[in-house]
């Protein structure tokens, strides 16, 4: 009798929290007071035992004097500090699932000139892989899709949410990989003349794509896009053409960095570079440049054998130090989770705490002009924030809670659910 | 003229044996994380011709010894990585699903500067493996980072036990049943494989030990069994005298493998990667099977989907022998941040997470005895951290084999590449990561889809 309420108490409390089907608990929204907090503001210090108002989704008010409205959720913060949410700048999450199965793969079209093709089409909310990843205090990621010249259009989006439209923090660009000189890998068995052959088609290809899209823009201008002919390659250009729309470029080779940056000064592009993982032997003229990057993997080999072994944990803050505004990301899928890692490793190899920590806070939010909202706890700007243990960037840090819009997220992923189930197995080795 | 030539072949593979270098270092005022004994704050590490012969305070600098100020450093062993394939040529023989004649150790490339950027993080010994393209793969070498040294022999880690590679799931069954439309397609086929194998190992051993014991006595006439290195190889691992290292990654393959070797009385196997590790943990303590897992690799394959980061956590607490591995050459940069992981998911304390990368591993290579922790009369291998080893802000400073010190940050050339690549005529950039999964590296080919 006893054994049997047991299991009918066990299996109420399984139901309740969803475990038996793996299903994540809903997020909860309203008006919530966290208190006695130390909060990293990253744009205006750091305020100790302070208070922070969630309501509407905002960060309705933040400091030492404030007063705790009627009705809020109280969360007792003592001993914790809350820091903005880390942004990753640069993913493929949402449109991989599981990366060696094809069926699960949409981060690459087919088409060469494809920047009408839109990331936030095909942003899976339900996907497995972002509870795992926003548990860890990243969330937001900007996710980007792959491929030829211009693969599509990026988005940026929060970790939660049950529609695309749901989950988009305010951001696109569209994604062109620039013409890459030298090999792409130890595989690349090309000769030297097919290399440089191919890299001055590609080039060739992306100024007549640019060409033909000024030249779009100007008809459509002149006729007020009156009995344009549908272009969707085009029409997706034309607000980059117009400088209204960023381009992330993605270059790696030093080379190649300078003549991006030659490309995007003749051009006039409202440009953002990604990848960049050479920066460091053209950080001078980068910094010249004044164009913003968003730099990563941080934990990566170095490009050249004969590099320095520490060159890419070190590649953003030597950028950093030379003027550079620089963001970080992780180019990951299941694991932009480790976000805070790749900017723990920039920090301890030269970048510094403050840095780093910007690099994946309000500098990202700056560089695709989101600032306003996101990336530093300000009164107004959206309530997508974490409580943690401590320094975020130590490894075992535990990060308590995570606001993404205001809700409030429940701390469970398919990680912490089978935790919670093989722990102490039932029935162990014996049935 | 032939005997000249011999004597000169002689005298130089003696010159090569006395070559092997051995060193002398005391490292003086570190704190010493042991990982077997505690952490012992201002003590010193004396290393004597390549062997650690005292752990205390206030020693004296022997002569010819090399002093290493550590004062403010962190001191442990130096790290091990249970599962790599740096230092390798070849990685897969993908021609059959049994290809336990084969070995590794037959394509040693010691001039691998990826070596020497494992040494950069701390890691002074490895695994070096064959892939997971086969059932049964082939053998594995264990080799000490000596990086410098240009003789293949001088890796190895002489000594070590024999180790083989094994493999269940997608990857056998994709090269073989997939690719070249043979057993095994499927989970089932794999086991087939592996049980087939071994029965037919027994009866070529029984074979052979009846001719044995026959050849001698008179009126015998029966003749020796042809001599089959595939079956060799098998034999030993039947006899006990090499370790089965097992990629998998479900839980129902893992059970499958325990208890076919339990069938054949075998019972020196480690599970490498072991995804699922964490869903029969009971079960592999109980069998005494050691598991060597990745500490938050997952969703990168379908098997690996059902995965979570609190594995190690799980495992160790259920009593399985546990380690941290790397199977690339990019996280065996930072295995201590790795096994540090494991502090965040399931809270282990400092001690279980360094024998992660450290003791642990040792264990499953079956050289405990050896290395894997700063104890006096084990070999002079060890890291020199500047913060704590399980710190995101721990840099690794000085790396030492055999009281040789290989790696020293401070004082290191940019570029220590031993041999320049002369086909190098272009830059080659690689931002991609190429070697994820070079477990399935040489086999490419029979993949249009990776």
């Amino acid at each position: 009798m006893i054994k049997n309420i047991k299991n009918i108490l066990i299996l109420a409390l399984i139901l309740t929290t969803g475990l038996v089907f793996g299903q994540i608990p809903s997020a909860e929204s309203g008006t919530f007071a966290l208190t006695n907090a130390t909060i990293e503001t990253i744009t205006n210090g750091t305020i100790q035992n302070g208070t922070l108002i969630i309501s509407d989704g905002k960060i309705a008010e933040v400091g030492t004097n404030v007063s705790i409205p009627q009705g809020a959720k109280t969360i007792d913060c003592s001993g914790m500090t809350i820091y903005p949410g880390m942004i990753d700048g640069g993913t493929q999450i949402g449109l991989v699932e599981v990366s060696s199965d094809p069926r699960t793969r949409d981060n690459s079209e087919i088409g060469d000139v494809i920047p009408h093709i839109q990331a936030l089409t095909a942003v899976n909310p339900s996907s497995t892989i972002h509870p795992v990843t926003r548990v860890n205090g990243v969330t937001t990621a900007l996710t980007m899709p792959s491929g030829g010249l211009f693969p599509g259009t990026a988005a940026l989006i929060n970790l939660h949410g049950y529609t695309p439209d749901q989950m988009f923090a305010g951001f696109k660009g569209v994604v062109m990989n620039f013409p890459a000189t030298g090999r792409r890998g130890r595989w690349d068995r090309r000769s030297e003349e097919d290399i440089k052959k191919a890299a001055e088609k590609n080039l060739k290809k992306l100024n007549d794509v640019w060409a033909k899209a000024i030249q779009y823009h100007k008809i459509d201008s002149a006729t007020g896009g009156k009995d344009q002919p549908y272009y969707p390659e085009m029409e997706a250009l034309m607000p980059v053409v117009r400088g209204e729309m960023k381009l992330l470029v993605n270059v790696n080779a030093a080379n190649d960095i300078k003549a991006a940056l030659k490309w995007i000064e003749e051009k006039g592009a409202d440009a953002i570079l990604c990848g960049v993982s050479e920066g460091w032997r053209v950080a001078e003229e980068i910094a010249e440049s004044k164009i913003p990057v968003v730099t990563g993997p941080v934990l990566s080999n170095p490009t050249r054998s004969y590099d320095r072994y520490d060159r890419p944990y070190a590649n953003a803050g030597a950028m950093q130090k030379a003027g550079v505004k620089v963001a970080i990301r992780t180019n990951e899928v299941e694991n932009v989770r480790n976000l805070p890692f790749h900017a723990g490793f920039a920090a301890a190899y030269g970048m510094g705490k403050e840095e780093a920590l910007k690099a994946i806070t309000i500098v990202p939010a700056e560089i695709f002009g989101v600032s306003d909202m996101y990336g530093s706890i300000e009164k107004g700007k959206v309530a997508n924030l974490f409580v943690a243990s401590g320094d975020p960037f130590e490894t075992r840090t535990q990060i308590k809670y995570v606001f993404i819009d205001g809700w409030n997220i429940p701390m469970v992923s398919r990680h912490t659910q089978l935790y919670e189930e093989y722990l102490n197995r039932a029935p162990g080795v014996e049935k | 003229m032939k005997k000249i030539n011999i004597i000169i072949a002689l005298l130089l593979s003696a010159t090569f044996v006395m070559a092997q270098e051995k060193g002398s270092v005391l490292i003086k005022n570190g704190t010493v994380l042991t990982v077997t004994n505690g952490t012992l704050e201002n003590t010193d590490v004396l290393i004597r011709d390549g062997k650690i012969s005292k752990i205390g305070k206030g020693l004296s600098t022997p002569s010819g010894a090399k002093t290493i100020d550590a004062n403010g450093m962190y001191v442990m062993p130096g790290i091990i990585d249970a599962h790599s394939h740096l230092a390798l040529d070849a990685v897969n023989e993908a021609t059959n699903p049994v290809t336990a004649e084969v070995w590794v150790g037959d394509a040693l490339d010691p001039l691998d500067v990826g070596i020497y950027q494992a040494l950069a993080g701390g890691v002074t010994a490895a695994h070096s493996m064959h892939g997971s393209a086969n059932a049964i793969g082939g053998q594995c070498e264990t080799v000490k980072f000596r990086y410098g040294e240009i003789d293949p022999d001088k890796m190895r880690m002489a000594g070590a036990p024999r180790t083989i590679k094994f493999a269940l799931g997608e990857n056998p069954t994709r090269v073989h049943g997939g690719g070249n439309g043979i057993l095994p397609r499927t989970r089932m086929g794999v086991e087939h494989v592996i049980r087939s194998s071994f029965q037919q190992a027994k009866e070529y051993m029984e074979a052979w030990d009846s001719y044995n014991a026959g050849k001698g006595k008179k009126g015998f006439k029966g003749k020796a069994p042809a001599y089959d290195l595939r079956m060799e190889t098998l034999a030993d691992i039947l006899k006990g005298n090499i370790i089965i290292h097992c990629h998998s990654y479900r839980a129902d393959e893992i059970y499958m493998l325990m208890q076919v070797c339990e069938d054949f009385g075998i019972d020196k196997l480690v599970f490498q990667h072991v995804n699922e590790g964490f869903k029969v943990a009971p079960e592999l303590a109980k069998w005494g099977a050691g598991a060597s897992i990745f500490a938050d690799w997952w969703a990168y394959k379908f098997e690996v989907y059902y995965s979570t980061a609190y594995n190690a956590a799980i495992l160790t607490k259920n009593g399985v022998t546990t380690s941290i591995n790397s199977d690339s050459g990019e996280l065996i940069r930072h295995l201590y941040h790795e096994a540090a992981k494991s502090q965040k998911y399931g809270g282990l304390t400092d001690d279980e997470a360094l024998s992660l990368i450290t003791i642990n591993p040792a264990k499953q290579l079956g050289i405990a005895d050896r290395v894997g922790s700063l104890e006096e009369g084990k070999e002079g291998d060890v890291a020199i951290f500047n913060n704590h080893p399980l710190s995101i802000y721990a840099i690794p400073m000085m790396t030492i084999v055999d009281g040789i010190v290989r790696f020293d940050r401070e004082n290191d050339a940019d570029d220590m590449r031993i041999y320049p690549d002369p086909e190098e005529k272009i830059d080659v950039t690689h931002w991609q990561a190429e070697d994820h999964d070079r477990c399935m590296q040489n086999t490419e080919f029979l993949f249009t889809d990776k």
